[in-house]
C-alpha cells in the first residue's frame, strides 16, 4: 500500500497544537462547577491536504469533541486550532464564516440532520442560500451536486421521511459538499446504515474524494469502516491521542497497548480468526471527571508498570510516519490478526 | 431419553395488521437448535430477525400476531400453551436479552435486587436469593459484587448494565437464552467481554445461545450455525464457516461482498443494487429476485422452498435445486 506522499513545504490543511477542550461538571441546587470533563485533552495533530484521516475511539474517547473544535462548533478550553493556517480560535465572526464555508460536515443519522419539514432541496440548497446564491444558479448547482452524490432529480421534492436511509445520507452529503468544501468532517456517516447501504456510502465517499479533492476526517468506532476509508488513523482513548500511523502498520503491527487491545477486540469477518490471540483490557473506562493520573490507560493495561502510573507518556515520533505515547512500546511486540 | 430438538421452529408465520395494510414480517422460518448450540439469525433492518426472536417467546407486540407454525421446546409447541404455562416457560426455560439494557432494568430498583427477584421466583428464601444474587453479579465479572449489587442502573457502566441483565436472565439456568443485538449498543472492547461471557455461560451450563444481530462480524465471532434472512424469509442457513467461506444464496454472497474487508486504495466494495422491497407489498415469488443478478424466470413467479444441498446446510433458491414451496 503506497502512503500519499506529504510535501512537507506544503501547510497542513488541519493543525490542532495541544487542543483541549474541558467541559465544567455541575452538581447541586446552585450548579456549582465541582470538576472538569476532559473531553479532549491536549492534542496535537496535523492532516494534509487530499489526505484521510480517521480518528476511532470508544465513547466518551472525545474523538467527536475534537471533530467538532475544527469548525469551532465548540469553543476550545487552550490550545490552538489552524485551519488552513488561519487560528479558527481567535478568526471574527465573517473570518469563521469564510472558514466554514470551506468545510462540510456529515453526520450519524440522517434523518435528524435534515429538516423534517421542507423537502430535501430546502436542506441541500441551504448553504447556497446563506451565501446569497439563488434562482437558477442556485438550482444548477443543487442539480450538479445531486448527480455528483448519484441521487435522482426526482428526490428533490420529497420529504426526509420518504427517502430510504441510505438516500437521506446522500442528501446531507450532497449538502455538505456543495459549496465545493476543501474539507469534509464526518462523524460516523454510516453507524446508522445496514451493511449493504453502508458499502454505497463508502464508495461514494471514496469516488468523491478522487473526484473533487477533498480531505477527509473521519470520526468512527467501526475499525473495517476505518480501514476502508483512511491514509492515516489516529486512535483517542480518554481525550488522548494514544497513537497515529498509516493504516497498514498500525493494523499489523500496533505500537500502543489500546490500540492492540481495540483491533483484536474487533471482530475480523472471518470465523477462522476467532481464536486470535487476543489483547484485553481489564475492567471498564474510568471517568473523564477523574482520569487516573500518569498513562490514563494503566489501571487497565496488562503492560504497565511503575513509571505508567506517574508520568503522563507524550506522543513521540516513532518512525516510519508514526507517533505513539506509551512508555513501554520498544519493548512491546504487539502484533494483531485482522481478516 | 428425549431425543427431540431442544427448539424447533417450523413455519412460523408472523404480521401486523396496520392501517396501510398487512405487513409480512416473517413468512414461513423453520430452523432448530441443538442444546449448547449457538445459532445466529443475521439479516438487515427490517428483516424479521427480531420478530422471530418474540415470537419464540411468544411476546410479538399487537397489532402483530403468530399466523401459523409451530415452536416446539422438547417437542411441547409453545404456541398452543395457555398464558400461565407459557409464563412458567419465560425466563424458566427462555430467556431473553436486548439491545438497551437501561430500558430491560428497572431505573428505581437496586441492581441486586433485580437479580434477586428473579431468584425468588423459584421459591428461593430473600436472604438467599440476595447471597446468590451477588454471587452471580460476581460470575458475570462485575467487580466487587457485594457492593455493586447496591448500585442503581444509572450508576453503572453500559457494559455493566448488559452484564446484569445477563446475570439475571441465566439465574434461572434457562435452557435456551436468547440476545437481541446484545451488543450493539456497546464498544468493540466491552462487546468483546460480554461475548466471551455468553459463550463462557454456555460452555458452564449447556444453555442453547440464538443471537439476532446485523454484525456479520458477531455471527464470525460465536456462532456454531447461522441463518439470513431476508425481508421476512430465511434464506439460507448452515454452518458458520460454510456461510462466510461458501455462501450458496446471492443475497448472503452479495452481503458477504458488501463487508468493508479491505484497506483504502484496494477496490471499491460490492453493493446490491436496488432496495430491500415493502413487506406490505412483497414482490411475488422470491423476494430477492428483483435485485438478484441471478434471477431466473421462475424466480418471480414461485417461492423457492429450502433445499438440502448437503452438509448441514439448507437454502432457499432455485439455483440449488428445484423446492418449492406451496
Amino acid at each position: 500500500m503506497s502512503i500519499r506522499p506529504h510535501s512537507t513545504t506544503e501547510t497542513p490543511l488541519i493543525v490542532l497544537e495541544d487542543a483541549c477542550k474541558y467541559f465544567p461538571v455541575r452538581r447541586g441546587l446552585t450548579r456549582r462547577v465541582v470538576g472538569h470533563a476532559r473531553a479532549v485533552d491536549g492534542v496535537s495533530l496535523a492532516v494534509a491536504r487530499g489526505e484521510a484521516l480517521g480518528v476511532v475511539g470508544e465513547s466518551g474517547s472525545g474523538k467527536t469533541t475534537l471533530a467538532r473544535l475544527v469548525p469551532r462548533l465548540i469553543q476550545s478550553t487552550r490550545g490552538r486550532v489552524l485551519y488552513d493556517g488561519q487560528d479558527v480560535e481567535t478568526a471574527s465572526g465573517r473570518d469563521l464564516i469564510r472558514i466554514r464555508r470551506r468545510m462540510g460536515i456529515v453526520f450519524q443519522d440522517p434523518s435528524s440532520s435534515l429538516n423534517p419539514r421542507t423537502p430535501v432541496r430546502g436542506s441541500i440548497a441551504r448553504p447556497l442560500e446563506l451565501q446569497g446564491i439563488r434562482g437558477k444558479e442556485a438550482t444548477r448547482r443543487v442539480l450538479e451536486t445531486i448527480e455528483l452524490v448519484n441521487l435522482g432529480a426526482e428526490v428533490l421534492d420529497r420529504y426526509p421521511h420518504q427517502l430510504s436511509g441510505g438516500q437521506q445520507q446522500r442528501a446531507s452529503i450532497a449538502r455538505a459538499i456543495i459549496l465545493r468544501p476543501q474539507l469534509l468532517i464526518l462523524d460516523e456517516p454510516t453507524s446508522a446504515l445496514d451493511v449493504s447501504v453502508q458499502a454505497q456510502i463508502l464508495n461514494l465517499l471514496q469516488s468523491l474524494q478522487a473526484q473533487i479533492g477533498l480531505t477527509y476526517l473521519f470520526i468512527t468506532h467501526n475499525l473495517s469502516v476505518v480501514r476502508y476509508m483512511s491514509d492515516r488513523i489516529g486512535v483517542m482513548y480518554l481525550g488522548r491521542l494514544v497513537e497515529v500511523a498509516p493504516v497498514g502498520p498500525m493494523q499489523d503491527r500496533p505500537l500502543h497497548p489500546y490500540t492492540a487491545a481495540l483491533f483484536s477486540a474487533s471482530p475480523p469477518l472471518n470465523p477462522r480468526l476467532r481464536n486470535r490471540q487476543r489483547y484485553r483490557l481489564v475492567g471498564d473506562p474510568p471517568s473523564l471527571i477523574s482520569p487516573p493520573p500518569g498513562c490514563s490507560l494503566h489501571p487497565r493495561c496488562v503492560f504497565a508498570v511503575e513509571q505508567c502510573r506517574e508520568e503522563v507518556p507524550l506522543l513521540v515520533d516513532a518512525g516510519d510516519g508514526r507517533q505513539v505515547a506509551c512508555h513501554r512500546w520498544m519493548q512491546l511486540a504487539l502484533a494483531v490478526q485482522t481478516g | 431419553m428425549n431425543m427431540a430438538k431442544l427448539l424447533q421452529v417450523s413455519d412460523l408465520r408472523v404480521e401486523f395488521l396496520t392501517g396501510r395494510g398487512t405487513v409480512r414480517a416473517v413468512g414461513g422460518v423453520a430452523f432448530q437448535l441443538d442444546r449448547g448450540e449457538v445459532f445466529a439469525l443475521v439479516g438487515e433492518s427490517g428483516c424479521g430477525k427480531s420478530t422471530t426472536a418474540l415470537a419464540v417467546m411468544r411476546l410479538v407486540p399487537p397489532p402483530g400476531r403468530i399466523l401459523g407454525g409451530s415452536i416446539r421446546l422438547r417437542g411441547d409447541d409453545l404456541l398452543t400453551l395457555d398464558e400461565d404455562s407459557m409464563t412458567q416457560v419465560r425466563g424458566r426455560h427462555i430467556a431473553m436479552i436486548f439491545q438497551n439494557p437501561m430500558v430491560s432494568l428497572n431505573p428505581v430498583y437496586r441492581a441486586g435486587a433485580q437479580v434477586q427477584e428473579a431468584i425468588v421466583l423459584d421459591q428461593v428464601p430473600k436472604n438467599e436469593a440476595w447471597r446468590r444474587a451477588v454471587d452471580l453479579l460476581g460470575r458475570v465479572y462485575i467487580a466487587d459484587p457485594a457492593h455493586r449489587a447496591l448500585s442503581y442502573p444509572h450508576e453503572l457502566s453500559g457494559g455493566m448494565r448488559q452484564r446484569v441483565m445477563t446475570g439475571m436472565m441465566v439465574s434461572r439456568q434457562p435452557d435456551l437464552l436468547i440476545a437481541d443485538e446484545p451488543t450493539t449498543a456497546l464498544d468493540v472492547t466491552i462487546q468483546a467481554q460480554v461475548l466471551d461471557l455468553l459463550l463462557e455461560l454456555r460452555d458452564r451450563t449447556g444453555m442453547a445461545l440464538l443471537i439476532i444481530t446485523h454484525d456479520l462480524g458477531i455471527v464470525a465471532e460465536i456462532a456454531d450455525r447461522v441463518g439470513v434472512m431476508y425481508a421476512g424469509s430465511l434464506v439460507e442457513q448452515g454452518p458458520v464457516f460454510d456461510i462466510f467461506e461458501e455462501p450458496l444464496h446471492p443475497y448472503t454472497r452479495l452481503l458477504m461482498r458488501a463487508l468493508p474487508r479491505l484497506t483504502k486504495g484496494q477496490g471499491s466494495l460490492h453493493t446490491i443494487p436496488g432496495q430491500v422491497p415493502s413487506l406490505i407489498q412483497l414482490p411475488p415469488g422470491c423476494p430477492f429476485h428483483p435485485r438478484c443478478p441471478d434471477r431466473m424466470e421462475i424466480c418471480s413467479t414461485k417461492m423457492p422452498g429450502l433445499t438440502v444441498p448437503a452438509g448441514g446446510r439448507e437454502v432457499a433458491c432455485y439455483l440449488h435445486g428445484v423446492g418449492e414451496r406451496q
